[in-house]
């Protein structure tokens, strides 16, 4: 994406502020020219005062009430402009990121799941912040910056031009060395966010890890390892330090010749009556003045190439493809009988992971997913709640296919249970009546005693009301309210995704009991660890790598000596050993 | 601030020097006017062109002492903050590995590694800055009101007048704005926290419908974001205009003073010119110092957080000399142990009593959050018992130097962390002079030669931070191996085999009971890994609720049969169907 093609777009985000844009110009322009102007009137205030008795004391009133009339002009301009651009910055944001988070709702997951959360975090968050600051206040100072070098320099070349000439040879100076030794600093600051960033991993291992470190004994070599980095940065850091911190001394000296310069054709331009002492006086300060716009718009350069770079990201994110759009027809409360009829799907296109898979499902029926960790069981999840759609071939429920209906019409007749423990940072009761929000309470209490979450929840501080909070709760917990959120649900299909894997063995069996309760009569599908748990399912499907490799029940797949009875053994032949 | 302090005292000569100079330099920025005055009131008044020269030469000279004298101030100042940020770092860094676990507990090691980064850094910065600028920008407004007393006393005084003004004014704006702030940057952190929530969790809103009220509630959050955002603007937008204002009356008030003095004869023009510029100068001084105070002030609240960090105690003090040998049989003796976590309302552990002989293994099984791992964690002493006794080889561990006591123990975590390195600096973790046939036989054990031996230059293999380019069960091997090497006399498995398949934890156990000289215990979930120990102890909410073999327990204790029979089913019918 070119950066002009950035620009347009970010603008016409601005578009519906247009006229705030054009207020905000008008009074920056009025502030940097009355700004620039103040000086010169308060030069010709001195030149009214000129020697003993030779005041013109009526003209220096005049002039002083005038200034102070744009003085106060001025700093409205400026407050209002201020004002006017804050809510432009802000209101873009606000506009962007209430856009951006409406399309993540849209994206489809292969999007999301080859994303790193932080990184798309930090589009909608960081990058947005950015884009604000460097695009839209970046260009309310490089245009007061050009404005100001206009101005100065048509006011410096009224009054004199020689001094104009003068300061225009003399400022670049200034720009040149600050370059220069911006050009050598770079090196020792590389060098020094190079191993800022080697002390930064040894840190987050070994005080991450403390508690290994302190197993092994490991905190003096540790400590020696620190130490080795430590010193290495200090002598770049010293060095990246001074080197840039010297710019401004520099630029300072080069500024305060110029000013000695001026100050000396300023005098002899007075005494052959081509300047007033007020007028010198101006030129000093212009002199002083002039300088600080080209610093100001190179950093700003930079700030707006940056910001540029994050409105890409941000676009790129909110332009990206949305789901294939859904047909209107909504599918009503299913029976539970699903079909997967010659299905393949693979999530990359090179190579095949579910290649012409089938299976009926019933009304009620219990199918069980069995494989080592990572062989792909979520994949059938994502296929069977549409997450993903299938390459070739169908899904259907109740011998509609899932894609002729609205995604939501058909999530709802699920309820699902994954292995990741997800909750929203908010009470207790929120989280559980996330599918049913205007469940009583009664019926949430209902749930949570049947899925035996109530035991813990009644000890919370606030009972229902406590809110969630990352580590107020362990795993084991976590997973009993996602189990309660589903029981209040109580859909006509299940996906119970190793809903028991963090569970101590007793907590599980009295779920269990309540799971069996959920499950009878309802078409469910449960991925488990736990071999024992799920012999007794209608059909078992035996995944390996990403494939199904065997389906049937338990005693039909012992029968078939595959794989499912290596694994099967594998367990339990433990036991025959030791009984 | 005595613990940070005393870091800068190797610097004490350059954080003198550095604000010296850089004072140096701003008396003579402050002469500057007083030049330029002679030039207008003497050099052009008399039409004396060898004077305008001869002053002008002295502002390039003022010009280039200022220069040395500020590169000078720089590096001084950039000795002493890189210097003392490096001490300070290194001070922090040792003193965090002194923690014991309690500290790392209620500290977390995400504050505790931002301590050592973000926290430093700004220290850093600050600290280069004060000693650049913090006495400079108050020397030349001060200064500068006073060459304008020099000057003439009456118009001085509008200059008395208008600072503390001014200082009311960027104060008070400051003062307003810097708590709302805080709370813009809160409701900033709650919109990314929404937006992280709607990204982890979204399989979970799609599968219950929830995307439009994710958007409602995301978008509440954002308006109330850009309302604070643009109330604080509004207040801090004052600040230039308000300034500006004050700055400028006040010369207009000057020069008018002025003006009624040149009149009476008592000022020239000069002197009227030099005033208005030391006005100038006050201006940019003080708007550097407001926001090299802002600075300062989030480098200060940095370094509060440090010293925080360096006054937390290590809460365990060790013994220096080794306790006395004696030939017990008893390789670990629990002696009614209590232990309660620090902050925690209810005991962890309540009463346990039990002894592990020499070369015995000893099973540890109960439910999530039983207190297995709290009663592991007490053998080699990462927490004291609240109440008891913890003995280990005859000796409370309280006796043992902490050196000593750990390198009798070998510790295998339930999470397998290894550390970026080669492989063979991993398990040298165990033994620092352990040599590569020790390595290796210890592998062999653990079930990790395979691993080793498959990977490109075997144990000069280079692992990534946290050993990312392993699998989980690869990872979980060779932490088990870290362990092994160390020769360790009691050896401890918490939970270790849980990625590793049920034929290589069978196949690991077979390896561990050839160790005839080792004490083990095993933390399991599972049955089937702590059935064969030569004791178990069955642990229920904090309490022992069984102790005994498999068989015994089986016969005896409730809990582990509710344990053993979930996991074992067809045991169960079997046994109903004997009692039948």
């Amino acid at each position: 994406m070119s950066g002009n093609n950035t620009l347009m777009k970010v603008l016409r985000f601005i578009r519906r502020y247009t006229l705030l844009v054009i207020i905000s110009i008008l009074l920056a322009a009025v502030s940097v020219v009355l700004t620039l102007y103040i000086p010169i009137l308060f030069g010709e205030m001195i030149d009214h005062i000129i020697s003993e008795g030779n005041v013109n004391m009526s003209a220096v009133g005049e002039q002083a009430s005038l200034i102070l009339k744009l003085i106060l002009l001025t700093s409205a301009a400026t407050w209002i402009m201020n004002l006017i651009n804050n809510r432009i910055a802000f209101q873009t944001v606000r506009d962007i990121r209430a856009i951006a988070i409406r399309r993540l709702q849209g994206l489809p997951l292969s999007y999301l799941d080859s994303r790193k959360t932080g990184d798309i975090v930090s589009a909608v968050i960081a990058d947005v912040d950015q884009l604000s600051d460097g695009l839209l206040l970046g260009f309310t100072q490089l245009f007061t910056g050009v404005i100001t070098i206009l101005v100065t320099l048509y006011f410096m070349f009224r009054k004199s031009v020689p001094i104009s000439l003068l300061v225009l040879v003399l400022t670049p100076l200034s720009l040149l060395a600050a370059r220069y030794i911006a050009s050598r600093s770079y090196a020792m600051f590389r060098k020094q966010s190079e191993t800022r960033g080697k002390q930064t991993a040894l840190i987050e291992e070994m005080i991450g890890n403390e508690k290994i470190v302190k197993a092994f004994g490991y905190e003096q070599t540790a400590s020696e390892r620190f130490s080795e980095i430590n010193k290495d940065l200090q002598n770049y850091s010293q060095k990246a330090v001074f080197f840039s911190s010297i710019t401004n001394p520099t630029t300072r000296f080069v500024n305060s010749v110029t000013y000695a310069a001026v100050a000396c054709l300023g005098a002899f331009l007075i005494l052959k009556g081509n300047l007033t002492v007020g007028g010198l006086t101006v030129m000093l300060s212009y002199a002083n003045q002039y300088m600080k716009p080209f610093n100001d718009i190179s950093s700003v350069i930079t700030e707006l190439q940056n910001a540029l770079a994050c409105a890409s990201r941000v676009f790129a994110f909110i332009e990206e493809e949305q789901e294939i759009p859904e047909k209107p027809a909504e599918m009503a409360e299913a029976e539970g009988n699903i079909r997967i009829d010659d299905v393949s799907f693979s999530y990359d296109k090179n190579s095949s992971l579910i290649e012409n898979f089938n299976l009926t499902a019933g009304k009620g029926m219990h199918i069980a997913l069995v494989g080592p960790t990572g062989c792909g069981k979520t994949t059938f999840i994502n296929l069977l709640m549409r997450f993903y759609d299938v390459d070739d071939g169908s899904i259907s429920v109740d011998d509609t296919d899932i894609r002729d209906v609205t995604r939501h019409s058909l999530r709802k007749n699920y309820g699902m249970v994954l292995q990741d423990t997800w909750l929203k940072n908010d009470t207790v009761r929120a989280n559980i009546a996330f599918g049913r929000p205007d469940a009583s309470d009664e019926e949430i209490i209902k749930a949570a005693k049947e899925a035996h979450s109530w035991e813990f929840i009644r000890r919370m501080p606030q009972g229902l009301d406590t809110v969630i909070s990352d580590d107020s709760l362990s795993q084991g917990q976590k997973q009993l309210l996602c189990i309660t959120r589903v029981m209040l649900c109580l859909p006509p299909m299940l996906i119970l995704d190793e809903a028991t894997s963090s569970i101590d063995t007793r907590t599980e069996l009295q779920i269990q009991e309540a799971f069996d309760k959920l499950m009878a009569g309802r078409t469910s599908f449960v991925v488990a660890h736990r071999l024992s748990t799920i012999r007794n399912a209608d059909i078992i499907l035996v995944m390996k790598d990403g494939k199904i490799i065997e389906q049937g029940n338990h005693a039909g797949l012992m029968k078939q000596n595959g794989f499912y009875r290596h694994l099967y053994e594998s367990q339990f032949a433990l036991i025959e050993n030791h009984a | 601030m005595n613990k940070l302090t005393s870091h800068l005292r190797n610097y004490t000569k350059e954080s003198i020097l550095a604000p010296l100079f850089k004072m140096l330099e701003a008396f003579l920025d402050l002469l500057v006017p007083l030049v330029v005055a002679g030039i207008i009131n003497n050099g052009i008044a008399n039409n004396d062109t060898s004077l305008i020269i001869r002053q002008v030469m002295i502002l390039v000279l003022l010009a280039l002492i200022s220069l040395v004298c500020s590169i000078t101030a720089q590096y001084f100042a950039a000795k002493a903050s890189v210097g003392f940020a490096s001490s300070l770092r290194q001070a922090l860094f040792d003193h965090i590995l002194s923690f014991s676990y309690t500290e790392l507990d209620t500290q977390g090691s995400s504050t505790l590694i931002n301590r050592l980064t973000t926290d430093i850094n700004q220290v850093q910065n600050g600290l280069n800055l004060a000693l650049r600028l913090l006495l400079r920008s108050p020397f030349i407004v001060f200064g500068a009101m006073i060459m304008a007393f020099t000057i003439d006393v009456k118009c001085a005084l509008i200059f008395l007048a208008a600072i503390p003004v001014l200082l009311a004014v960027v104060f008070g704006i400051m003062l307003v704005s810097i708590p709302l702030f805080a709370k813009v940057q809160s409701a900033a952190d709650s919109l990314l926290s929404t937006v992280r929530e709607n990204l982890t969790g979204v399989r979970v809103i799609r599968a219950f419908r929830k995307e439009e009220d994710e958007v409602e509630e995301f978008g509440r959050r954002n308006n109330s974001l850009t309302d604070m955002n643009l109330f604080v603007g509004r207040i801090s937008a004052l600040m230039n205009p308000l300034t500006y204002t004050i700055i400028n009356i006040a010369t207009i008030i000057l020069i008018r003073e002025g003006a009624l003095q040149v009149q009476l004869g008592i000022l020239k023009q000069g002197d009227v010119v030099a005033l208005y510029n030391y006005m100038a100068q006050i201006i940019v001084e003080l708007i550097k110092l407001a926001s090299l105070i802002i600075t300062i002030n989030r480098s200060l609240a940095c370094a509060g957080r440090i010293k925080d960090v360096l006054e937390t105690e290590p809460s365990m003090k060790y013994a220096s000399v080794s306790p006395a040998a004696s030939d017990t049989e008893n390789a670990v003796v629990f002696d009614h142990v209590c232990f309660t976590y620090a902050k925690a309302g209810a005991e962890s552990l309540t009463d346990i009593s039990f002894t592990a002989k020499k070369g015995q293994v000893t099973g540890i099984i109960g439910s999530t959050g039983s207190g297995k791992s709290s009663l592991l964690n007490l053998i080699p002493r990462f927490y004291d018992a609240t109440s008891g006794h913890v003995l280990v080889n005859g000796a409370d561990v309280k006796d043992w130097p902490q050196q000593e006591l750990l390198s009798e123990i070998g510790i295998v975590p339930q999470k397998a962390v290894l550390f970026a390195g080669t492989i063979r600096d991993n398990l040298k973790w165990g033994r620092e002079n352990a040599t590569d046939e020790e390595l290796m036989k210890a592998a062999e054990l653990a079930q990790a030669k395979e691993v080793i031996e498959g990977k490109e230059g075997q144990l000069d293999y280079e692992l990534e931070q946290n050993g990312r380019n392993l699998s989980g069960g690869q990872r979980q091997r060779l932490t088990i191996a870290r362990a092994l090497v160390r020769n360790p006399s009691i050896l401890i498995l918490d939970d270790s085999a849980s990625a590793l398949d049920f034929a290589t934890d069978a196949a690991l156990r077979k390896a561990l009971s050839t160790l005839k000289d080792t004490t083990v215990f095993i933390v399991s979930q599972r049955a089937s890994s702590i059935m064969h120990a030569d004791q178990i102890l069955v642990l229920d909410d904090g309490t022992l609720a069984g102790t005994g073999t498999h068989q015994e327990l089986l016969a005896s204790c409730r809990t582990y049969q509710e344990i053993y029979y979930s996991q074992f089913p067809e045991e169960r019918k079997e046994a109903d169907d004997v009692r039948k």
